[in-house]
């Protein structure tokens, strides 16, 4: 899943398994695992022109990911590689309970 | 319902059931105040502190509301820390916008962004939103105010009510909530149905006056100064609805239904993917009925297989071992798609529509069988096709998808051939029921009943003719069940029939021992059985 792009910034993709796609609590959840991190980190919709900042729950929510589709992530600085990793996680398990 | 002297009845939409009677309590959205603007350094701070004092509140909301409520109010404490957002804000106050002024045209700006979006859920964010916006424009110009209190069993009247001030009320008494707009998926209309307080929405204008109110969120009405023999008759729904409602609530829970010591299988009908977060839905059987037509809904093209998959794999794996039936695309008849059914029929009902329309378009039903044939490996999937009138349509389809498993396979592609069953909604398919050699049987009775009758179900004119109770629609439900009694074939029921607990007692007494009906309705179908198993009405 993880690929190191260079030797600053590392990426990753994750299908998007929510069954309603990124609606307020994933999101929520996801901005809340991201501002654990230094890292600065982006996210978008695989193919959007955009990059999105992954700590902010406005912007994530206006995504609008729907359910299967495939979330691009990239991140750098201190902890982008365990960040990535982290938020891949959160996705493909479903945004589980206590996770976030 | 009837307006004037002996009180006046409006109808709205039901967003949660149950019932109130007590003194109407208006609430407005709140004005408040003019604020004096003071200086950029001062307009900053104001923000800041607002925003800090907003977000105190509603963690500690959240912290005396716990469970679903607190994850809805979390949503608001996110917003509250996104700096993107915020910073947008600061920058306009930077260039001289008062706090105020900055704060609410970003958030309405955000909440023109939602409710422009074609997601009804998204639009019914807005108004989480909205009451974010409100709740620090009401710190901001001084007004925060004392929590709205009502009178013990209240009924709260507003134009729309945001969560947080749904959750500062104190319901302890009782009480309900009539909402002018409003919106059944919004998170106040969740709120409300954990809470089990009665709420109505899209009532439309309702008159100033009014001083007592009876709100009835079964039947969707506000009746504001009722008469004598409106109270009467209110309090004897209130009663029945509440010795069902509290029964209904402990027999969901238990493992399965079961009448005169068979078992009978509760499944539900779903109509998009969504429809599985319904609390109730985890107590079904399974799922006995996905439309798959909402696939088709609200996009310039047709679904490619990767989203359809994507659909079916995430139905399948909430069920886990639960079988889940899935109906291919029934179009046409009152369900037209662009590029798909065919224009000009005279009488679409009896036109090319349902299995008819996809043997007729073999393209695009391959890409939805393709799909399917996929999904069959991921748990316990059954296909079945709508609208068939003779066994050679089965037969067709039958050929259609074994050849896409095979050129899946081929491709090295994990898919197989689910079970196939069909609907039995045309009279001609019940009445030779024995001619299909179909895995399954599914009754739609609500197209079997109208062709049967011989009336259109959408012509109110109709209305008194269109029984479902008919004896010859009772006649051709009871053949199908026989059929699949004496061929171990199983038969199951999905229409309105199956959720009405009137027709149960006939449905039981044709045979049926497999019903599927909306999640809503499990509860009640499920206590009605019980019931009528241990020798009571249907109540």
């Amino acid at each position: 899943m993880l690929d190191r792009a260079d030797g600053q910034i590392f990426t990753g993709n994750v299908r998007l398994v929510h069954a309603v796609g990124m609606h307020a609590r994933p999101a929520v959840k996801l901005t809340k695992l991201a501002k654990k991190f230094q890292a600065q980190i982006s996210v978008r919709v695989a193919g959007a022109p955009e990059w999105i900042n992954a700590k902010s729950v406005a912007k994530i929510m206006a995504m609008r990911a729907a359910h299967g589709s495939t979330i691009e992530i990239k991140a750098s600085g201190s902890d982008a590689e365990a960040a990535v990793a982290a938020l891949v996680d959160l996705i493909a398990s479903d945004f589980p309970d206590g996770a976030g | 319902m009837q307006g004037g002297a002996a009180g006046s009845a409006y109808r709205g939409r039901t967003a949660s059931i149950g019932f109130a009677h007590g003194p109407l309590v208006r609430v407005d959205a709140g004005a408040g105040g003019e604020r004096v603007a003071g200086t950029l350094v001062e307009e900053a701070l104001a923000l800041r502190k607002a925003i800090d004092l907003a977000s105190g509140q509603i963690a500690d909301l959240a912290a005396s509301a716990g469970g679903e409520a607190a994850q809805i109010l979390e949503f608001q404490v996110a917003l509250l820390e996104d700096e993107d957002l915020i910073e947008q804000i600061f920058a306009s106050i930077g260039e001289g916008r008062p706090a105020d002024v900055a704060w609410r045209s970003t958030l309405d700006e955000q909440i023109a962004e939602y409710n422009a979006a074609a997601d009804e859920y998204l639009q019914a964010r807005s108004s989480d939103l909205a009451d974010l916006r409100d709740r620090v424009v009401h710190i901001l110009r001084g007004d925060a105010g004392e929590p709205l209190k009502i009178p013990s069993g209240g009924v709260v009247c507003a134009d729309d009510l945001p969560p947080s001030r749904f959750l500062e009320i104190d319901w302890s008494g009782g009480g309900g909530l009539a909402l002018l707009h409003g919106s059944p998926t919004s998170h106040v209309a969740m709120l409300a149905r954990a809470r089990g307080i009665p709420m109505v929405v899209q009532l439309g204008a309702i008159p100033d006056a009014g001083a007592t109110a009876l709100l009835d969120g079964e039947g969707a009405t506000l009746e504001l100064d009722p008469s004598a023999e409106q109270v009467r008759v209110f309090e004897k729904r209130r009663e029945s609805h509440r010795k069902s409602r509290a029964s209904a609530r402990a027999i969901l829970r238990r493992p399965t239904a079961s009448w005169r010591g068979e078992h009978i299988k509760l499944l539900i009908n779903i109509q998009r993917v969504d429809d599985l977060e319904h609390a109730d839905a985890q107590y079904a059987d399974g799922i006995g009925l996905m439309r798959t037509e909402f696939l088709l809904a609200g996009h310039s093209e047709l679904p490619d297989e990767e989203t359809q998959f994507q659909a079916y794999d995430a139905v399948l794996r909430w069920a886990g071992q639960r079988p889940v039936t899935i109906r291919t695309f029934d179009a046409g008849g009152d369900k037209p798609v662009p590029g798909f059914t065919f224009d000009g029929e005279a009488n679409p009902f009896l036109g090319v529509r349902g299995l008819r329309l996809c043997l007729a378009r073999p393209e695009i039903f391959a890409v939805q069988l393709r799909a399917l044939a996929r999904a069959a490996v991921r748990g316990n999937l059954k296909v079945m096709f709508p609208m068939v009138t003779q066994a050679d349509e089965l037969e067709a389809g039958r050929k259609l998808f074994a050849d896409v498993v095979q050129r899946l396979q081929a491709d090295g592609i994990a898919a197989m051939l689910p079970e196939l069953g069909i609907m039995v909604e045309v009279p001609a398919a019940a009445l030779a029921v024995s001619s299909f050699r179909a895995a399954f049987f599914s009754i739609g009775s609500n197209d079997l009943a109208q062709y049967v009758l011989a009336c259109d179900r959408s012509n109110g004119a109709l209305a008194p003719l269109m029984d479902p109770l008919h004896p010859a629609v009772l006649e051709l439900i009871s053949r199908t069940a026989e059929h699949g009694r004496r061929t171990g074939v199983s038969v199951s029921l999905c229409g309105d029939m199956a959720g009405d607990p009137r027709c149960l007692p006939a449905l039981l007494n044709c045979g049926l021992r497999e019903l599927s009906v909306n999640a809503s309705a499990l509860a009640q179908i499920k206590q009605t059985i019980d019931r009528l198993s241990s020798g009571g009405g249907v109540g």
